[in-house]
C-alpha cells in the first residue's frame, strides 16, 4: 500500500488514521522501495518562498533536489552543503528529494568549510507520529527561540516524523574556483589536508582520491582564488608535487563518491578524527576515498566484511551504507544515549508509526 | 514578569538540603550565607532579582553529577549558571532553587591543531578559548559581545552568536561535542572531535536548550585558522531603506563579508556624543568588514564600493591604517556603553528577514513615538538580527513597564514580518510569555516533550523558556 498525500493536512490526517508502522520515502534513492506500507512525499512539492537577497529558500519536502538546485542556480545561488548524487555508488534508482537529503543530513565536500546540511537548515515543518503538524525554526538565519528541533530532524532518517517543509540559508555561487592537487598516497594525505585546512587560505574542499592525490579547493573572487591557490601550492609543495587545476568536475566526482561507484562489495562511510584516516585506510586496505580533510572516509570492502571491526581503534562512527553483512549498519548506541533516543522517539511517535523500516537493516541493495 | 512562588516545603528544609550538599561536595563548594548568595541573585537582566536557596560551585563533572543527583532525589530545582551574563534572565534563580555554577571549571583539556579542535571545561570564558590557541594562529569563531566574561557553558545553553557569524555561524555550527550531566546525575557524552556520531543529533538539540536539558561540563569546539587580515569600511546613507537596499545588494553580489553592522541616527548621535568616533552626520550607516590578504581585501572592497555607489552614499570611508579601522569600529563597539551613559536601556534581539528591514525600522519608529520612549537601532544587518535599544529611566515609576510593553510590541512585529523573538540572547524569563506569538500550542508541546525526556521531573531551570501556564502541570507533577 503506497500513500501519496498532496497536502500537509492530508498527510497529517493519513498519519492519524494509520493503524500501524509505515515506511517513509522521498525518492527512495537510499533505502530503496519499501517492503510494507509506505508514504511517498513526492506530492508535497514546490518552492514556498525564495528571497535571493536574503539568501533564504523555503521549499516543500518532496521537491526533487534537481529542481531546488535549478531554482537557485537561476539566481546564481546554491545550497552551501553541496549534497551529492549517490545513486551510482549505492546502485540505486529514483529521484532525490530535498526532504530525503535533510533526513539523511547528506552533505558534500563543502561541509569542511560551510558546514553540513543541518548547518544550512533554518526551519522545518513536520508531522509527528500523533499526526500533529509541528513547526520549528523559521526563515531567518539567526534564531534561538525555543529548542532547536531543526537539528533533531536533520539526519533523523524518518524516525521522528515526516518532513513537510524546509527552510534553508543558501549562498551565492562563487565566481571562480581552483583545485591544488598534491601527489601523495592515502597514508600521507591527512597531513597534507590538515596543513591546508590549518592555513588562512579558506579551503572549501579537502579530499583524497586514488590516482589523483590530495585535492584542495578554493572558491571566491577571481583574484582571490588565484592568490590562494598559488599560496597553497607553495605551502604544500614541501609535502609532495603540487599543481593547480581549474576543473570543477573533480569535485562533482568527490561529492558523488564516484571513485567507488561500480566496484564490487559493500560501501562503508566513516566519520572520524582526520588524523586517524591514514591508519584506518591502511587497516581496511582496498578502495577508499577521503573527504572533509580526512574526517570522512568512504570504503569499499568485500561483501559481509565488518569494516568497523577491521578499522578499530578509531574515534568516531562507521555506517554500512549498502550490503547486508552480519555487522549492523550502525553500531549500538551507548546506554545513556540510547535511553534519550528511545525516549524522544516515544515522545514524538508513541504508536511506533515510524518504526516501519527506519530501524531495520534495509540499506540497499 | 512573574516567577512561580517558591515551594514552602523546600524553603523549610533549607538546612537539611545544605547539609546534604556539604556531605557530598567539598566544603568551599557550597554557599548558603545570605550575603554571599546575593551575588547570584541575578544575571545581566538585572531588573529581576531573587537570591537562591544555596549555590554550589563544583570543580569536576563528578561533583556536578553528585550535586544534581542529590537535588533530583530531594526534588529541589536547579538553576545552571555559566558566567551570569545572560541578557534574558537565563540564570535567574528562584528562592527555592540551588544555583549550580560551573565558573570553577575552566581548564583546557586537549588542543589538536591537526584535527582543529579544542576541548575545554565549560566554565572557561569565550575569549580565553581563543586565547589558548591564538599563538598557533587559530581562533574560536563565535564572538558574543560579552566574550571577555561569558562562559562557553552559557554560549552552548543560549546558542550564542556574535558580530562575525554571517561568515562563521553561531555556537551550534562550531560545537563538536559535549559532556552533559542530566538532572538525575547521568553523564552522557555527545559528539566528539569528528563530524557525526550516527543516531539523532542530540548535540544539536542540547545546544540552545537554555540549561533545561542538562548541565554541560566539557565542550569540544572547532577552531579555525585566523585570516591574514581584516579591514572595515564605513558607508553613510541619507535614509534607512537606502542602507537596507545596499545590504541586500552586497549579499546578492556574492561577497561574503564577515560582518555587516547597521546603526541608525539615534544610535549614531548617542555614540558620537559618547565616543567621538567622527562618524558622518547621516540617517544610517553601515560598517562592512572583509577578510583576507591585502590584495584580496582590495578586490572585495572595490566591489563593495561599486555596489554602494549605486545607492548614492553620503560617504564611503575605507580604513587605510590600523588606527582608521579602530576608529570605524569605535562607535559601534561603544554603542551599548553610550546608551548606558545616557539612560537605562533594554536591549532586544529579534531577527527579521533582511528584506523587511526598511518596513520594520519605520514601524519601530512609529511604536517608539506612540510609547513616548526613544529607540536606537544597532544591529547585525547581514543576518537580520536586530538590536533595538529602548531608552527609559528606571527611577521613573511606570517607565520599566512602558519599556517592556514597547519591547513586546517590537518583538511581535519581528514575528509578524516572518522573523523571531530572539536571534542570539535566548528566551529565558524575558521572552517566555511571548512564546505563543511565535509558536502554536503543538509547537510548544513538542518542545516541552523533549524536556520531559531529559528531565522528567522538570527540576532543571524549570520556570524559563515556556509560558508559565503552559508548563504549570509539568512543573507541579
Amino acid at each position: 500500500m503506497s500513500h501519496r498525500p498532496e497536502t500537509e493536512a492530508e498527510l497529517a490526517q493519513l498519519v492519524r488514521d494509520l493503524p500501524g508502522p509505515v515506511s517513509v520515502r522521498g525518492g527512495a534513492t537510499r533505502a530503496g522501495p519499501a517492503a510494507g506500507p509506505e508514504i511517498r512525499t513526492g506530492g508535497l512539492s514546490g518552492v514556498v518562498l525564495y528571497e535571493p537577497a536574503a539568501l533564504t529558500l523555503v521549499v516543500r519536502a518532496g521537491t526533487p533536489l534537481s529542481q531546488v538546485e535549478a531554482v537557485l542556480a537561476a539566481e546564481g545561488q546554491r545550497l552551501p552543503f553541496e549534497p551529492g548524487d549517490w545513486r551510482a555508488v549505492l546502485g540505486t534508482e529514483g529521484t532525490s528529494t530535498i526532504g530525503g537529503v535533510v533526513a539523511e543530513n547528506a552533505s558534500g565536500p563543502r561541509r569542511v568549510q560551510a558546514g553540513a546540511c543541518r548547518d544550512s537548515l533554518i526551519g522545518v515543518r513536520f508531522i509527528d507520529g500523533r499526526g500533529d503538524v509541528i513547526a520549528n525554526g523559521g526563515r531567518v538565519m539567526k534564531n534561538v527561540t525555543g529548542y532547536d528541533l531543526v537539528k533533531l530532524m536533520a539526519g533523523s532518517r524518518g524516525r521522528v516524523g515526516v518532513l513537510t517543509e524546509l527552510s534553508f540559508k543558501v549562498q551565492p555561487i562563487a565566481p571562480a574556483q581552483a583545485t591544488v592537487i598534491v601527489d601523495v598516497p592515502v597514508g600521507a594525505a591527512p597531513a597534507v589536508l590538515s596543513a591546508a585546512l590549518g592555513s588562512p587560505f579558506d579551503v572549501t574542499g579537502a579530499a583524497w582520491v586514488a590516482g589523483q592525490g590530495a585535492l584542495l579547493r578554493v572558491e571566491g573572487l577571481p583574484g582571490s582564488v588565484a592568490y590562494r591557490s598559488k599560496e597553497l601550492q607553495n605551502l604544500l609543495s614541501a609535502l609532495g608535487a603540487a599543481r593547480i587545476e581549474d576543473d570543477a568536475a573533480i569535485w562533482t566526482a568527490v561529492r558523488d563518491v564516484a571513485p567507488l561507484a561500480g566496484l564490487p562489495g559493500d560501501l562503508w562511510r566513516f566519520h572520524l578524527r582526520p588524523s586517524q584516516a591514514g591508519a584506518v585506510a591502511a587497516r581496511i586496505g582496498g578502495a577508499v576515498m577521503l573527504d572533509w580533510g580526512g574526517g570522512c572516509l568512504w570504503a569499499r570492502v568485500p561483501r559481509g566484511v565488518d569494516a568497523r571491526a577491521i578499522a578499530a581503534p578509531f574515534d568516531g562512527h562507521a555506517r554500512r551504507m549498502s550490503g547486508t553483512g552480519l555487522a549492523p549498519a550502525d553500531p549500538p548506541e551507548p546506554q545513556a544515549v540510547a535511553r534519550i533516543t528511545d525516549g524522544l522517539r516515544a515522545a514524538f511517535d508513541p504508536r511506533g508509526i515510524f518504526s516501519g523500516d527506519a530501524d531495520a537493516d534495509v540499506l540497499y541493495p | 514578569m512573574e516567577m512561580p512562588p517558591p515551594d514552602p516545603a523546600i524553603l523549610s528544609r533549607k538546612d537539611q538540603i545544605v547539609a546534604g550538599l556539604r556531605a557530598i561536595l567539598p566544603a568551599d563548594a557550597v554557599i548558603d550565607d545570605p550575603v554571599e548568595t546575593r551575588a547570584y541573585e541575578c544575571d545581566a537582566l538585572s531588573a529581576y532579582r531573587c537570591p537562591p536557596l544555596a549555590v554550589v560551585l563544583p570543580r569536576s563533572t563528578a561533583e556536578v553529577a553528585a550535586a544534581l543527583r542529590f537535588c533530583h532525589e530531594q526534588r529541589v530545582p536547579v538553576v545552571p549558571r555559566g558566567a551570569g551574563t545572560s541578557l534574558a534572565g537565563g540564570s535567574m534563580p528562584t528562592a527555592d532553587s540551588v544555583v549550580l555554577g560551573v565558573a570553577r571549571m575552566t581548564s583546557v583539556l586537549e588542543v589538536d591543531y591537526a584535527d582543529r579542535f579544542i576541548r575545554v571545561e565549560a566554565g572557561r570564558t569565550n575569549l580565553s578559548v581563543t586565547g589558548a590557541v591564538e599563538s598557533a594562529g587559530f581562533f574560536y569563531a563565535p564572538d558574543p559581545s560579552s566574550q571577555l566574561a561569558c562562559a562557553i557553558s552559557g554560549n552552548i545553553a543560549m546558542n550564542s552568536g556574535g558580530a562575525h557569524c554571517l561568515k562563521y555561524g553561531v555556537t551550534t555550527n562550531n560545537l563538536l561535542g559535549v559532556t552533559l550531566v542530566q538532572m538525575d546525575g547521568t553523564v552522557v557524552t555527545l559528539g566528539g572531535p569528528f563530524t557525526e556520531s550516527g543516531g539523532l543529533d542530540l548535540l544539536g538539540l542540547v545546544c540552545g536548550s537554555e540549561g533545561q536539558l542538562g548541565v554541560v561540563t566539557e565542550a569540544t569546539l572547532r577552531i579555525l585558522p585566523k585570516p591574514e587580515g581584516a579591514r572595515p569600511v564605513l558607508i553613510a546613507f541619507s535614509a534607512n531603506d537606502i542602507a537596507g537596499a545596499c545590504v541586500a545588494d552586497i549579499i546578492r553580489a556574492g561577497i561574503l563579508p564577515v560582518a555587516i553592522e547597521f546603526m541608525d541616527r539615534p544610535c549614531i548621535r548617542a555614540t558620537e556624543a559618547f565616543a567621538q568616533a567622527g562618524y558622518p552626520d547621516c540617517e544610517a550607516l553601515l560598517i562592512v568588514e572583509v577578510e583576507g590578504s591585502a590584495p584580496e581585501i582590495d578586490e572585495q572592497i572595490a566591489l563593495i564600493r561599486q555596489i554602494a555607489a549605486r545607492h548614492t552614499p553620503i560617504e564611503f570611508r575605507e580604513a587605510r591604517s590600523e588606527d582608521e579601522a579602530r576608529r570605524i569600529w569605535l562607535g559601534r563597539k561603544a554603542a551599548f556603553g553610550a546608551m548606558g551613559q545616557i539612560n537605562d536601556y533594554m536591549c532586544l534581539d529579534g531577527t527579521i528577514p533582511v528584506s523587511a528591514l526598511p518596513e520594520v525600522l519605520r514601524r519601530i519608529g512609529e511604536l517608539s513615538r506612540e510609547a513616548g520612549l526613544e529607540v536606537a537601532n544597532v544591529f547585525h544587518a547581514g543576518d537580520g538580527n536586530m538590536h533595538p535599544l529602548i531608552l527609559y529611566n528606571a527611577n521613573t515609576p511606570g517607565d520599566l513597564e512602558r519599556c517592556e510593553r514597547l519591547g513586546a510590541e517590537i518583538l511581535k512585529l519581528c514575528v509578524e514580518v516572518g522573523g523571531c523573538l530572539t536571534g542570539e540572547h535566548g528566551v529565558g524569563v524575558e521572552k517566555r510569555d511571548l512564546m505563543r506569538v511565535q509558536f502554536r500550542p503543538a509547537d510548544l508541546e513538542a518542545q516541552m516533550r523533549v524536556k520531559d525526556v531529559f528531565d522528567p521531573r522538570w527540576l532543571l531551570n524549570p520556570a524559563k523558556v515556556f509560558p508559565l501556564d503552559a508548563s504549570a502541570a509539568r512543573r507541579a507533577a
